[in-house]
C-alpha cells in the first residue's frame, strides 16, 4: 500500500528564497554560508539572504524533501565542524524545474503582450 | 593590543548573537544555532544588522512551528471526534457563563456611569429614625444648597407620570420634573436645541419640556420641526426646547420627558414635605467624606433653628452609583460571578483529566516522536496548541452562548441610568478572550509538562503506564472537581430555599384573577372630588356590569407597584415618641378595593359610598396599625390625626406586604375616596384600577378600554398587568438566580460525575491484570467491587467535607440574600452530600461492571 506523495506542482509557486537555495545546492553540495554567498553572488548582490531566512527555509525544505542533509564532508582543513553540508533531492531538482517551466511560461505570456523585452 | 582588542570585542559580539539567538525556538536553534554562528562570525556583519536580522525572522520562525502544530493538533483531533466535541461544549459552558455573568456584573457594577466625571455625582437625602434616604422637602434644599461648601452645583428632580396629548392618542408618560440646574449638574449636553437651565424655573417663566430622544423617534417620528411645537401635559401647555441624545437617561430608563420646576413661595413652607432626590456634583478635590461632615454641620443648624418640624431630621450623601445597586443586589450578583466561576474551574480540571488520560495513552506515539529527533520542548508545545486550539473553539463557542443567554440574565439588572441592556461589547469580548486564553493554559499545561517530564522509553513492548504520581494528580484534579459541584449544590439550595420562603409569604391579598391598570387623572382638569367621584363612579359600574367581573375597585397606588406615599402619625391624647418611626401608608379607595383584593375585614365596616366629603372624616386601618396604637382595645372610634386631617377608625383589616415580600412595611391606612377634598394631596387621587374577574381577566381588557374612553375620551390606560405578575416581579431577580445557580449546579454535578467515571475507567484498565489474578485465586465480586470502589468514595468523601466546609463559608457570606434560611441548614447539606454520593456511585457503576466482567485468562495471556 503506498501513499502518493505529491508530484512537483503540488508545491509550486514556490517561495523566492527556496527556489535560490535550490539553485545553489543544485550542482554540488553546499553549507550554509556557501548557499548565501552562492545566491548573492549570481544575483549580482541584488538577493542576500538572511541567516533567519536561510534557516527557516531549509528547515522548511528538509521536511517538504526538496533537500537532505549529507555526511559527506570536505578535507578537515577546508572545514569546519559546526557546518551542514545540504544537498539537493531527485525531488527537489523535479521542483525546481518545475518552477522554472512556470516561470518560462509567464515570460512569455508577458512578451506577447509587451510586458517583457525580447520575442514571444 | 588591537588584535587583543579586537579578538575581545569579536568575542563580546558572538556573546550578544547568541543571546539575541535565543529568541528563536529553542528546537530551531538547537537545530541550526551553531550554523548562524558561524554563518555571523564569516560574515562579519555588524551588530544592529544581526539583530534587524533576528527580530524580523524570530517570529516567523515561531509561525512556522505554530502552523505545524495547528496542522498537527487539528488532524489529532479530527481523530478523536468524541472526545474533542465533548471538550469543545463543556469549555463553552464555562466560558459562556462566564462572559454572560460578566457582561451582567460589568453593567452593573463596574462600568462608570455615562455622564462627565460621573464618580463626582452624588446623592443626597434626608434621614429620620428608620428610614436610611427619604427625600428633600423644598425648604432643606433651598438651605442646604445655600450653605454647603462641598459642591460645585447642587440641583433636585422628581418623577411622576403625565397624560401628554399631542400627536395622536392620549399617552401616559414618565417624566422628570427638575430644577434648573440639573442638566448642569449631570453635564450631557442636548442633541437639539437647549436643555433646561435656570432661567426656565423661575416662577412665572413660561413651562418648557426636553423631551428623551426615544420619545422624540416615537411620537415625533424624530421630525428636527419639533422645537417650538405645544404640547399639552395634564391639560397645560409646555414648549418642547430640546431633545436629549439616545444614550442619556436619567433618573431612570423610564423617563422620558423633562420639565422644569416651579416653586412659588408656598412652596417652602412645610419643611416635611418631602419629595425632591437631591443630585449634586462634588468640587474637586472634595472627598465624600468631606462632603457628608459638611452636610451633616448644615443638618444640624437645621435642626437648632426648626426644632420642631426638623427633631431627628439627619442627611445622607452617597455616590450615584451605589444609590442604585443595593446591598443585596450586589451580593446577588456576586454571588451569580461566583457560580459561574466554579463552573469554569470544575470544566477545566476535567479537561485536564482527560487531556492527562490521553496524553498517557499517547505515550508510544510520544516516544517515537522523541526517538525521531523531536525535542521536549516541541512535544510540550505540541501539546499547549492543542490544548488552545481546544480553548478557543470553546471560547468561541462559549460567547455565542453567552450571547444567547444574555437576555435571560438581564432580568437581574436593576433600573439603572444607563442606556440599554448589558450586551457583548468588545471589554467583554476581550474579557472572554483572555478568559480563554488562561482556561487553555489551565488544563493545558499541566497534562503538557508532564507528559514532557516522562521518560520517554515507553516504547518498549507491553509497557503501560504507572499510576503512581499520576494517579495522585487525577485524584486531586477529581477531588477539586467534587468539592466544587458540592458548593454550587448546596449555594443552589439554600437559594432555592430563600426563593421558596419568600415565595410562600402571604402578601395579605388574592392576587390571581385581578386585572390592574393605571388611568391617572390629570390635574387641574380632575381638582374636583365631584368630578372624581363621578368619572370613578360610571367606569366601575359599568365594569361591574360585564360579564365575568366579580369585584372591582380603585385604589391611589397598588401594593408593591408603589412602596411609598408614607405619612406620619399622630395618635389622640399620646404623646408620640419621635426617635421611633410612627407613619403610616396613605391610600384612598373605593369601597370595592377590599373586595376585589381579598383582603379580609376583620373588625367594623369597610368604606362606603355615604362616606362624603362633609361628613365625619373616618379610616379603615390594618391590624398592625390598630394593634401599635390601641393594644388589646377595640379601635373603633378611636381617633388619630393624619395628612392634617382628624380622622376615626371604622374598620380594621388585614396587613398586606406594600413595600414587597421581603420588606417591612408600614401599617395602612386607608381612606375613603370621597374623602379626599378639592385640590388636596392630588399625588394621592386614586389611579390603579383593580377588576377580579373568573377566568383570565385580560381578556376584559378591550371592554374596560371601551368604558374608560367613553367615560373620558382624553383619558390614557398605563400599565396593564395582572396582580399576579406584579407580586411575579418582586421575587424576580431572585427566581432568574436561582434558576442559573441551579442550572450550574446541574452542569458541574455532570462534569464531576464524568470526572469520575474516567478515573475510575482508568483505575479499572490499568489494574486489570490486579484484578484478573484476584479473580483467578478466586476473589469474590464483593471484594473486586470494594477495590473499584474504595478510591472513589474515598475521593467523594473528602469532596464532600471540603466542600461542605466551603459552602458553609459561602453561606456566612451571602447570608443577607438567603432570607432567614440559616447557612447551615442541615436539609440542604444533607440533601448536598447524598446526591454527591449518588453521583459517585452513578459514574462508578459502568468502570466496576466492568472490572467484574474481566476474563482473568485474557488479561493474564495478554501480559
Amino acid at each position: 500500500m503506498t501513499q502518493k506523495s505529491p508530484g512537483p506542482e503540488a508545491f509550486l509557486p514556490l517561495p523566492a528564497a527556496t527556489f535560490h537555495i535550490l539553485m545553489a545546492v543544485a550542482e554540488e553540495d553546499r553549507h550554509g554560508y556557501a548557499i548565501i554567498q552562492d545566491v548573492a553572488a549570481r544575483t549580482g548582490g541584488e538577493l542576500t539572504l538572511s541567516a533567519g531566512t536561510l534557516y527557516r527555509s531549509i528547515q522548511r525544505m528538509l521536511e517538504q524533501g526538496l533537500v537532505v542533509e549529507t555526511q559527506e564532508r570536505p578535507a578537515p582543513e577546508l572545514d569546519d565542524e559546526r557546518r551542514r553540508y545540504y544537498r539537493i533531492t531527485p525531488l527537489g531538482a523535479a521542483v525546481a524545474k518545475a518552477e522554472a517551466t512556470r516561470m518560462a511560461k509567464l515570460v512569455k505570456w508577458a512578451r506577447a503582450l509587451g510586458f517583457a523585452p525580447g520575442k514571444a | 593590543m588591537g588584535a587583543c582588542l579586537g579578538i575581545r570585542a569579536g568575542e563580546g559580539l558572538m556573546w550578544f548573537y547568541r543571546a539575541l539567538l535565543h529568541l528563536y525556538p529553542s528546537s530551531f536553534r538547537s537545530e541550526y544555532g551553531e550554523e548562524m554562528c558561524a554563518v555571523f562570525e564569516s560574515r562579519h556583519s555588524s551588530l544592529l544588522a544581526a539583530a534587524f536580522e533576528v527580530l524580523s525572522n524570530a517570529p516567523a520562525a515561531h509561525w512556522d512551528i505554530l502552523r505545524q502544530d495547528l496542522r498537527y493538533a487539528a488532524r489529532t483531533l479530527a481523530r478523536a471526534p468524541g472526545f474533542t466535541a465533548v471538550a469543545i461544549l463543556v469549555l463553552a459552558l464555562g466560558i459562556g457563563a462566564n462572559t454572560a455573568v460578566f457582561s451582567v456584573t460589568d453593567y452593573v457594577l463596574i462600568r462608570s456611569l455615562p455622564f462627565p466625571s460621573a464618580d463626582r455625582l452624588v446623592r443626597l437625602w434626608e434621614t429620620l429614625p428608620g428610614y436610611r434616604e427619604m427625600e428633600l422637602s423644598p425648604a432643606n434644599y433651598r438651605d442646604w444648597k445655600r450653605m454647603n461648601t462641598v459642591f460645585e452645583e447642587m440641583g433636585a428632580i422628581t418623577t411622576f407620570a403625565v397624560n401628554m396629548i399631542g400627536e395622536g392618542p392620549p399617552e401616559r408618560i414618565n417624566t422628570a420634573v427638575v430644577t434648573g440646574n440639573l442638566f448642569t449638574v449631570l453635564g450631557v449636553p442636548p442633541l437639539l436645541g437647549r436643555s433646561i437651565s435656570s432661567s426656565d424655573d423661575r416662577d412665572g417663566a413660561p413651562l418648557t419640556a426636553v423631551l428623551s430622544y426615544g420619545l422624540w423617534q416615537r411620537a415625533f417620528g424624530g421630525d428636527a420641526g419639533v422645537l417650538g411645537r405645544k404640547l399639552d401635559l395634564n391639560g397645560t401647555p409646555h414648549v418642547v426646547i430640546g431633545v436629549m441624545p439616545p444614550q442619556f437617561h436619567f433618573p431612570d430608563q423610564e423617563t422620558e420627558l423633562w420639565t422644569p420646576f416651579e416653586f412659588p413661595e408656598s412652596a417652602y413652607e412645610d419643611r416635611n414635605n418631602n419629595y425632591l432626590d437631591g443630585v449634586a456634583r462634588l468640587r474637586r478635590g472634595v472627598s465624600l467624606e468631606q462632603a457628608r461632615a459638611d452636610i451633616n454641620v448644615i443638618a444640624a443648624q437645621l435642626r437648632r433653628q426648626y426644632p420642631k418640624e426638623l427633631e431627628h431630621a439627619g442627611a445622607a450623601v452617597n455616590f450615584l452609583r451605589d444609590d442604585e445597586i443595593t446591598d443585596q443586589r450586589r451580593l446577588l450578583l456576586l454571588a451569580l460571578a461566583g457560580a459561574a466561576l466554579c463552573v469554569l474551574l470544575i470544566a477545566c480540571s476535567n479537561l485536564a483529566n482527560l487531556l492527562l488520560a490521553r496524553a498517557l495513552a499517547r505515550q508510544k506515539e510520544l516516544a517515537v516522536r522523541a526517538a525521531l529527533g523531536a525535542g521536549r520542548e516541541r512535544l510540550i508545545r505540541q501539546l499547549g496548541t492543542e490544548s488552545m486550539v481546544l480553548a478557543l473553539a470553546g471560547g468561541l463557542l462559549g460567547v455565542l452562548l453567552a450571547g444567547l443567554a444574555l437576555p435571560l440574565l438581564t432580568k437581574l439588572v436593576p433600573s439603572l441610568p444607563i442606556s440599554g441592556m448589558p450586551s457583548i461589547d468588545f471589554r467583554v469580548l476581550g474579557f472572554a478572550a483572555i478568559l480563554t486564553a488562561l482556561t487553555g493554559i489551565g488544563f493545558g499545561v499541566v497534562p503538557a509538562l508532564r507528559v514532557g517530564r516522562t521518560d520517554l522509553t515507553g516504547l518498549r513492548e507491553g509497557s503501560r503506564s504507572g499510576g503512581g504520581r499520576k494517579a495522585g494528580l487525577r485524584s486531586a484534579l477529581i477531588l477539586a472537581e467534587v468539592t466544587l459541584s458540592v458548593v454550587l449544590l448546596i449555594s443552589a439550595g439554600l437559594l432555592l430555599r430563600a426563593l421558596l420562603r419568600v415565595q410562600s409569604v402571604d402578601p395579605g391579598f388574592r392576587s390571581e384573577g385581578v386585572l390592574t391598570l393605571e388611568t391617572a387623572l390629570p390635574m387641574p382638569k380632575y381638582d374636583a372630588t365631584a368630578r372624581r367621584t363621578a368619572f370613578y363612579r360610571r367606569v366601575l359600574s359599568e365594569i361591574q356590569a360585564l360579564p365575568g367581573v366579580s369585584d372591582a375597585g380603585y385604589i391611589s397606588f397598588l401594593p408593591m407597584a408603589m412602596g411609598g406615599g408614607i405619612w406620619p402619625v399622630d395618635v389622640d391624647g399620646k404623646t408620640l415618641d419621635r426617635s421611633e418611626n410612627h407613619s403610616a401608608s396613605l391610600r384612598y379607595i373605593t369601597p370595592g378595593f377590599f373586595a376585589t383584593l381579598k383582603i379580609p375585614l376583620q373588625v367594623g365596616r369597610n368604606v362606603s359610598e355615604t362616606d362624603a366629603g362633609d361628613r365625619p372624616m373616618v379610616a379603615v386601618v390594618s391590624e398592625s396599625f390598630a394593634r401599635r396604637y390601641w393594644p388589646g382595645q377595640s379601635p373603633l372610634g378611636r381617633h388619630f390625626k393624619f395628612a392634617f386631617l382628624d380622622r376615626s377608625v371604622v374598620g380594621v383589616v388585614g396587613d398586606i406586604h406594600v413595600r414587597g415580600l421581603e420588606r417591612n412595611s408600614e401599617p395602612q391606612v386607608y381612606l375613603p375616596y370621597q374623602q379626599q377634598h378639592d385640590g388636596d394631596l392630588v399625588f394621592y387621587s386614586p389611579k390603579h384600577l383593580v377588576i377580579r374577574a373568573s377566568g383570565n381577566p385580560r381578556l376584559l381588557l378591550p371592554a374596560v378600554r371601551r368604558i374608560i374612553q367613553q367615560a373620558d375620551p382624553e383619558q390614557p390606560i398605563a400599565d396593564v398587568r395582572t396582580l399576579a405578575e406584579i407580586v411575579q416581579a418582586d421575587i424576580a431577580p431572585r427566581t432568574v438566580q436561582v434558576r442559573v445557580i441551579a442550572a450550574f449546579a446541574a452542569l458541574a454535578f455532570l462534569l464531576a460525575g464524568l470526572g469520575i467515571h474516567g478515573l475510575l475507567s482508568f483505575t479499572v484498565c490499568t489494574r486489570s491484570s490486579e484484578i484478573a489474578v484476584r479473580i483467578a485465586l478466586g476473589a469474590q465480586p464483593r471484594n473486586i467491587l470494594r477495590i473499584v470502589l474504595q478510591d472513589s468514595l474515598l475521593l467523594a468523601t473528602a469532596g464532600v467535607i471540603l466542600g461542605v466546609a466551603l459552602a458553609y463559608a459561602a453561606g456566612r457570606a451571602m447570608q443577607s440574600i438567603l432570607a432567614g434560611i440559616t447557612p447551615g441548614d442541615a436539609a440542604t447539606f444533607l440533601a448536598a452530600a447524598g446526591l454527591c454520593f449518588l453521583m459517585t456511585l452513578a459514574g462508578s457503576l459502568a468502570p466496576a461492571l466492568r472490572a467484574l466482567r474481566v476474563d482473568p485468562i485474557t488479561a493474564i495471556r495478554a501480559e
